[in-house]
């Protein structure tokens, strides 16, 4: 029983580079979401900007139809899985402790874990870009995935780095489930919980349900490229219209998944630069999770043209059309809640009021395809590009960067450039409407989507060349956002612990927070407690920025630890290890790598979270 | 995990909201998640039901009576479980160890029966008197017309049920094998736990969460199997189905 | 079945005697499904009495192995959501490929 690795000595408040791989701090994990989800969002707009380059005129031949396969594949699967889901997740691990009224989530070295699983599965997609990528399309349909159309590894490294940020998500959104549910401050009730956390936790509510499905799916196709099972087989009878259900039981709901956070953090923003509160709060949570609930039941639409039947599609066009209900009544809550208030133009404001605008252009062009003998007509063709963009970069991506600028005093400490911040909101919205606008003309023209190259004859030329100058305008805006952030997180103003005069806990303590959020768990009366407690409702007093670091001896934190990062290296190992199977011995570093990743869980699951010891020692 | 939130029965713990434990939250959660990943299996299985271009299939290589033992043995090792989880709290340690060993080694008999089950199908063999053929299913009957054609005294197959033989058995091989790898799981946990429990102080009738959660996931994986008996192997040798 | 453990809903844990007892119901079910399996007359009957079967043993084992019965509502309403939810896709596609065939 001693032999197992429990003897060796825990993390006691490592510093540097080693504080940041043993950390289970929400806030310093959250940072490191935020970080590395930009530099992939980044990189996914590399590829997009190449593809555009490529489509800028007729008949170009800068990137070869090979390539451009795989730009548009890894484009797709970069901005969901590795950009607007992971920045999501950054403000989840940052911002609901604190709303909550929480010292830490749940399961802080689960969360670590959680971060670690999401950079290995990041890190193997992106670097399949050596020796070539997958080119099958983000949803990868069946039978372009199989080993007879698609030999090279790119799917393999797809299939499994899916795999693994699935895991990453999972572990995360049990986390969190978990955190909303059980550790709300005294007096926080459900109708209490900020609007944010609310549409975070009915993320992570979906997210639980519709990862196991692609789950299966991604399995299924793994033991048809690995082991010649029949799955997709279509000569043994498979069916390869069974994996487009799967993908879009899961891929429907992850729709959902990608906006809702944005949604909550609009619904954040609104009410602070309105100065008013949310206009019909238990409304808009409700219609979340309506909306949450019929994402469920419309995962066919993406299907009108298989051929389903009347019948089937009839229904799915119903439904699809209903869902917009409760995405209009949400609308209509946030126009209320900025009617008669006393506005300010903030960056975050901008941004929110550029999503309602943009969310709703993508939302009626989605209504129009939803009719399904309408789809028939957009299928395939920049039309959806057209849609998908505007509600998830005039959506999500807005909304994130809304999120982005309104606690970027909280998370940094500092005030970002409110002038160079409203520049780079009128170089995105202007540069997004050139981009994608003229994409529902071409579109409705005719062009497809994922061609590579287009005759000069077709008459599309004037509007990729616009569409291609727009992604320049996104350039300049987005250099502009990087340079805000990252120049003034290090020479910025100080920032004060509440600079909106803001509704929510976050903003009652000092910016940034200290290591233990709270110095004391506050109690909540109200919901928008700190602005009814800043109202003189009740005494708590306003903390002065930079809270000192004596007062927080007494409070217990979780310890850091070593074997979040050694579980998931031993997940990136065993990864690598399935696609390079045949490496020296069959097999041999995917057993390798999972021996490492169950060390590392036994040592994890042996190791208390606080060493009364090393606490003691500490102090 | 850790033992931070390990609290009296039923994981009750003062420090949260809901008065619950944090971990058991977690596993209820991972449970009701696990549902979609059993049963989008499922989904796959039967909407493959009886769209196999050529045998074997399920009636040609379920053997009902084996299949029914095994599952036996399984609820019992359910039952089992739950009087370890009763013993521990009841402070009688001895009792919760022999419980433990014998739901593992249930555990253990049941991959033992799909061990030799899945190798029985995929070396099924068929072997016919084209004289008197007797009755026959579609897949045997397939195997007579080839084999008895040019006035053999036999016919036979060795052909086999393998994962690649066609969507029946890519499907049931997916399906149970998947099954039979959370079975295993549970089979090292509980002998995790049974090592812990000599260690002082780890397991007690106070801090008996672990156990608890162990449990949890036990008796999910038998009611996962409950609903496979039924749906792949009763229905699947129904012929009306 | 559900007379013989009314006694329990009241006095919260059920003891070992009664783990017991409902291993016993649960090996009967069984038996009984099996014993149903070999009798050809039923016909298509079939399918939902066996269904119904398994339910029960399903909702057995869920209540009282896994203590749903006695426990906060929450735990049910995670696990009973997720198993709702699985029904409804397999049902869907199922009727789906019917459709489609």
């Amino acid at each position: 029983m001693s032999t197992f690795p429990i003897s060796i000595p825990r993390p006691v408040h490592p510093t540097g580079i080693w504080g940041w791989f043993t950390t289970v701090d929400h806030k310093r994990i959250g940072i490191l979401y935020g970080v590395t989800a930009f530099i992939m969002f980044l990189t996914g707009g590399v590829e997009a900007i190449l593809m555009r380059v490529q489509l800028a005129g007729p008949e170009l031949d800068i990137v070869s139809a090979a390539v451009f396969n795989q730009l548009f594949t890894m484009h797709g699967t970069t901005m969901i899985f590795l950009a607007v889901m992971p920045l999501s997740a950054a403000f989840f691990n940052f911002i609901i402790p604190l709303q909550i009224g929480a010292r830490d989530v749940a399961f802080p070295r689960l969360n670590a874990f959680s971060y670690w699983t999401f950079l290995a599965g990041a890190l193997m997609l992106k670097l399949s870009w050596i020796g070539g990528a997958t080119d099958a399309g983000w949803f990868g349909y069946a039978p372009l995935t199989s080993v007879a159309q698609n030999p090279g590894t790119g799917i393999d490294f797809w299939i499994i780095s899916l795999q693994i940020l699935g895991i990453a998500s999972l572990a995360a959104s049990f986390n969190f489930i978990v955190t909303v549910i059980n550790m709300r401050a005294p007096g926080m009730t459900m109708m209490r919980l900020p609007l944010f956390t609310w549409m975070s936790f009915i993320t992570a509510i979906l997210l639980v349900l519709a990862f196991p499905v692609i789950t299966v799916a991604l399995i299924e196709l793994t033991f048809d490229r690995y082991f010649m099972f029949n799955f997709f087989n279509v000569a043994n009878g498979g069916s390869v219209v069974l994996w487009q259900h799967l993908f879009w039981v899961f891929g429907h709901p992850e729709v959902y998944i990608l906006i809702l956070p944005a949604m909550g953090i609009v619904s954040e923003v609104l009410p602070v630069f309105s100065k008013k509160p949310l206009f019909g709060y238990k409304t808009v949570v409700l219609a979340g999770i309506i909306i949450a609930f019929m994402g469920w039941m419309v995962w066919s639409h993406h299907m009108f043209t298989v051929g389903l039947g009347a019948v089937a599609n009839a229904v799915f066009t119903v439904t699809t059309m209903l869902i917009a209900v409760p995405t209009g009544i949400k609308v209509f809550n946030w126009l209320g809640t900025i009617w008669g208030g006393s506005i300010r133009f903030t960056t975050p404001m901008l941004f929110s009021i550029g999503f309602i605008a943009m969310f709703l252009m993508g939302g009626i062009s989605g209504v129009m395809h939803a009719v399904s003998p309408s789809d028939a007509q957009q299928q395939d063709t920049y039309f959806i590009p057209a849609h998908l963009h505007y509600v998830l970069f005039g959506g999500a991506i807005m909304g994130i960067l809304s999120g982005i600028f309104y606690w970027f005093p909280k998370y940094s400490g500092k005030m970002y450039s409110e002038r160079q911040g409203k520049i780079s909101f009128w170089l995105i919205m202007i540069g997004q409407n050139v981009t994608f606008f003229p994409m529902h003309f071409v579109g409705l023209d005719g062009m497809p989507r994922r061609i590579y190259t287009y005759a000069d004859n077709m008459g599309w030329n004037f509007w990729n060349g616009v569409t291609t100058g727009g992604a320049f305008i996104l350039v300049l805006g987005f250099l502009l956002v990087l340079d805000n952030i990252g120049r003034h997180w290090k020479n910025g103003e100080p920032a004060p612990s509440d600079p909106w005069d803001a509704r929510t806990l976050e903003w009652s303590i000092p910016s940034p927070p200290p290591e233990y959020n709270f110095k004391e768990i506050p109690i909540v009366r109200s919901l928008d407690d700190w602005w009814a407690t800043k109202q003189g409702g009740a005494n708590k007093e306003v903390p002065a920025s930079g809270g000192s670091e004596e007062n927080g001896h007494d409070i217990h934190l979780p310890q850091p630890s070593y074997w979040p990062f050694v579980s998931a290296a031993g997940l990136l190992i065993a990864a690598y290890g399935v696609v390079f199977n045949d490496l020296l011995i069959p097999w041999g570093l995917a057993a390798i790598g999972l021996t490492i990743g169950f060390v590392g869980v036994y040592a994890w699951s042996l190791e208390p979270v606080n060493d009364p010891e090393e606490e003691d020692s500490t102090h | 995990m850790a033992q931070e939130h390990a609290a009296p029965i039923h994981g009750k713990d003062e420090g949260t909201t809901t008065g619950l434990s944090h971990r058991k939250m977690l596993m209820w959660a991972f449970l009701g998640s696990d549902c979609m990943f059993f049963g989008s299996l499922i989904a796959t299985y039967l909407v493959y039901q009886g769209k196999s271009l050529e045998g074997p299939l399920p009636i040609d290589v379920f053997d009902i009576p084996v299949t029914s033992i095994s599952t036996f043995v399984l609820l019992m090792s359910s039952m089992s479980m739950v009087l370890a989880y009763s013993a521990l709290t009841k402070n009688n340690m001895k009792g919760f160890r022999i419980w433990l060993i014998s739901t593992a080694i249930m555990g253990a008999t049941f991959i033992g029966f799909q061990v030799y089950e899945f190798s029985s199908f995929a070396n099924h063999h068929v072997e016919i008197d084209c004289v008197s053929p007797g009755e026959l299913t579609k897949y045997e009957q397939h195997i007579f017309d080839d084999g008895c054609s040019s006035g053999e005294a036999h016919a036979e197959s060795h052909e086999g049920l393998k994962p690649q033989t066609n969507l029946f058995g890519t499907t049931f091989y997916t399906l149970t094998g998947f099954h039979g790898a959370h079975v295993t799981l549970g089979i090292v946990w509980l002998l995790s736990l049974l090592l812990l429990s000599f260690k002082k102080g780890v397991i007690t009738p106070e801090k008996n969460l672990d156990v608890d959660l162990a449990a949890l996931y036990w008796h999910f994986v038998d009611v996962v199997w409950i609903v496979i008996f039924t749906v792949v192997y009763l229905f699947g040798v129904f012929p009306g189905f | 079945m559900s007379q013989e453990l009314s006694e329990e809903e009241h006095t919260g844990h059920p003891t070992a005697g009664q783990y017991f007892r409902i291993a016993v119901i649960l090996c009967a079910i069984t038996a009984v499904e099996i014993g149903i399996f070999y009798l050809e007359v039923i016909g298509h009957w079939m399918i939902p009495i066996l269904f119904t079967l398994s339910a029960g043993k399903f909702a057995l084992v869920a209540m009282y192995y896994m203590h749903l019965k006695f426990d906060h509502n929450l735990f049910s309403y995670m696990f009973v959501g997720g198993f709702i939810l699985a029904a409804c896709v397999i049902s869907f596609l199922i009727l789906l490929f019917g459709v489609y065939s």
